[in-house]
């Protein structure tokens, strides 16, 4: 089984848009790796058939009826969880259970913490697998991992080859969760400093987990030095570039009718995304 | 006064707004709190004079010590140490420095080490005063990092940070603490549908917050009519406009070439320090 990602380091390059148009074009399982705010499924439009409930961490549970107030939690917890009062930050609290530990009179629980949903759902381009992280939670690197092993298996009950993850920005926890162990990374970029500064960096961060990479330009037209700039990079580095796609709000005109790109029409985007497409296939079965 | 910046979706000018609010408005403090992927200082150009390395608090297991009966694997919630009959294997990448290994242990064989995670930068941009972080690569731990970053916090100065995307960890810890927060968007369905995520966290935080939309005239109505039927000021509206993005692309803050926004981002300021009394 083959898996690809798609990222990106900065925010906003267009991964989701054009994770869609794969989708439209491939065979294959679909997972929305990125969690936290994740928008594939405003163009997919996933329906939803099994729900499943999300626990990160436990929580610490305070019960004030057998607190002594001695504070020793509070001096004791090294995320600042816990405040002079005695009250839990909740969005603090990664779990640990030093505060129950040293809790003298057992006023402390570590009790069960409702951090999301992952869902299966069907789409008109195949079985697709997503989740909610529920907002000021942590642990997403755990709620992509539940992601990706829920797409695994949708790929072996349904006879699919292939994986397509779309994977939040950064190169943090849940950037790492979403490139480990995949057959390919696309980096979805664009011709200004600033991504060009992040992509970089998340190519460090992808040799770093030994992931091939491969790069795509997206709006290579607004600016031709930088995009000369990125082009030498990657060649320097021996990094393929498998598609330029020239800006056009054709990508903004489909999101709003819900569409991905490809299937709204076949402008010049949609025919470099088809190209690019095969590109990476030929890259992920070696043809 | 503190002010965030910060947005549900990435890419939509977060970093922009920033920049060019703090270079619009005199002495301030501006934290580019995106260790991950920091770009405050691809526009502002700062040379960074001081570097701190940030390190984290690692278990080393004193072997003379320890009994190897495994009290501190048993507790650790995050499978960061493994005792084998003779060994303890510590995971750094796995520890989050709760501390609970070394309350645990009986025999008082683990002591801290220090883990590298990332570093902080500051710089100096005219009478602004600049600070960021970097996380290493292949580094989990954000958090971390982040905290040590809002330690340089100074209170007494207008300070302007700007948030990573997203609404979890990382974003939450940025804002709070703010006295106001700046949600920035674009007008399109993905805009919208991680603002509204955004809008409901910085709710629940009490801190409060007006949004700036970017790009506008790109995409569709509903991210001002969502907030008209919410009641949220729509503070600011940037055009979606060819010389800005080019100028982005350049790494150019856009309010160096079109001043009159200068004079836009200082009034803006000026109101949002009236709303929150300060």
């Amino acid at each position: 089984m083959k898996q690809l990602t798609v990222i990106s380091g900065k925010g906003g390059t267009g991964k989701t848009s054009i994770t869609a148009a794969f989708a439209a074009l491939a065979d294959a399982v679909l997972a929305d790796c990125d969690v936290d705010a994740s928008d594939l499924h405003l163009i997919l439009k996933p329906d939803i058939k099994k729900t499943e409930e999300f626990h990160g961490m436990e929580i610490a549970s305070i019960d004030k009826e057998k607190c002594i107030d001695c504070k020793e939690c509070h001096n004791s917890c090294r995320f600042d969880a816990i405040d002079e009062d005695i009250n839990l930050i909740k969005e603090r609290c990664e779990g640990c259970g030093v505060c129950e530990y040293v809790c003298p009179v057992n006023a402390i629980s570590m009790v069960e913490r409702d951090s999301g949903f992952s869902y299966i759902s069907e789409t008109r381009f195949g079985p697709m697998s997503h989740a909610r992280l529920l907002t000021a939670e942590e642990a997403s690197g755990k709620l992509v991992t539940m992601v990706r092993e829920n797409a695994k298996k949708l790929a072996a009950e349904g006879g699919r080859d292939m994986i397509i993850i779309d994977g939040p920005p950064g190169t943090g926890c849940p950037v790492i969760s979403s490139i480990t162990g995949v057959d390919l990374v696309l980096i979805v970029t664009e011709p200004t400093l600033s991504a060009i500064h992040d992509l970089r960096r998340i190519l460090d961060v992808a040799e770093h987990f030994n992931v091939p990479a491969a790069v795509c330009i997206n709006k290579y037209d607004i600016n031709a030095e930088n995009t000369d700039m990125i082009e030498k990079y990657c060649r320097d580095n021996d990094i393929r570039i498998v598609g330029k796609i020239p800006y056009d709000t054709v990508f903004t005109e489909a999101m709003i009718h819900e569409k991905s790109v490809v299937e709204y029409s076949d402008s010049m985007p949609s025919r470099v995304i088809k190209r690019m497409w095969e590109n990476i296939r030929g890259m992920l079965y070696n043809e | 006064m503190i002010v965030s910046v910060a947005s549900g979706k990435g890419g939509t000018g977060k970093t922009t707004v920033a920049t060019n609010l703090a270079l619009s408005i005199g002495k301030a403090q501006l934290i580019d709190c995106d260790v991950e992927e920091p770009n405050a200082n691809v526009f502002l150009k700062a040379k960074l004079d001081e570097k701190e390395d940030v390190a984290v608090d690692i278990p080393e297991i004193d072997e003379e010590k320890c009994d190897y009966c495994g009290k501190c694997a048993e507790f650790c919630r995050y499978n960061a140490l493994a005792v084998l009959p003779s060994k303890v294997l510590v995971f750094p990448e796995l520890c989050h420095s709760c501390g609970g290994c070394k309350l645990v242990c009986p025999r008082d064989a683990i002591s801290w080490s220090k883990e590298s995670i990332g570093k902080i930068e500051h710089g100096r941009v005219g009478e602004m005063d600049f600070y960021h972080g970097l996380l290493n690569v292949g580094e989990m731990k954000t958090i971390s990092l982040l905290k040590a970053l809002k330690k340089k916090v100074d209170n007494s100065m207008n300070v302007i940070l700007d948030a990573p995307p997203g609404t979890s960890c990382p974003a939450i810890e940025t804002v709070s603490g703010s006295d106001y927060c700046i949600l920035v968007t674009e007008p399109t369905p993905f805009g919208l549908h991680d603002l509204k995520l955004a809008v409901d966290v910085i709710k629940t935080m009490g801190i409060p917050f007006g949004v700036i939309i970017n790009r506008d005239g790109v995409g569709d109505e509903n991210v001002e009519r969502y907030c008209r039927e919410n009641g949220i000021d729509v503070i600011m509206k940037i055009p979606h406009s060819r010389e800005i993005a080019y100028l982005y692309s350049k790494g150019i803050p856009f309010t160096d070439e079109m001043p009159e926004w200068r004079e836009k981002f200082r009034i803006l300021f000026h109101q949002i320090k009236e709303k929150v009394g300060k």
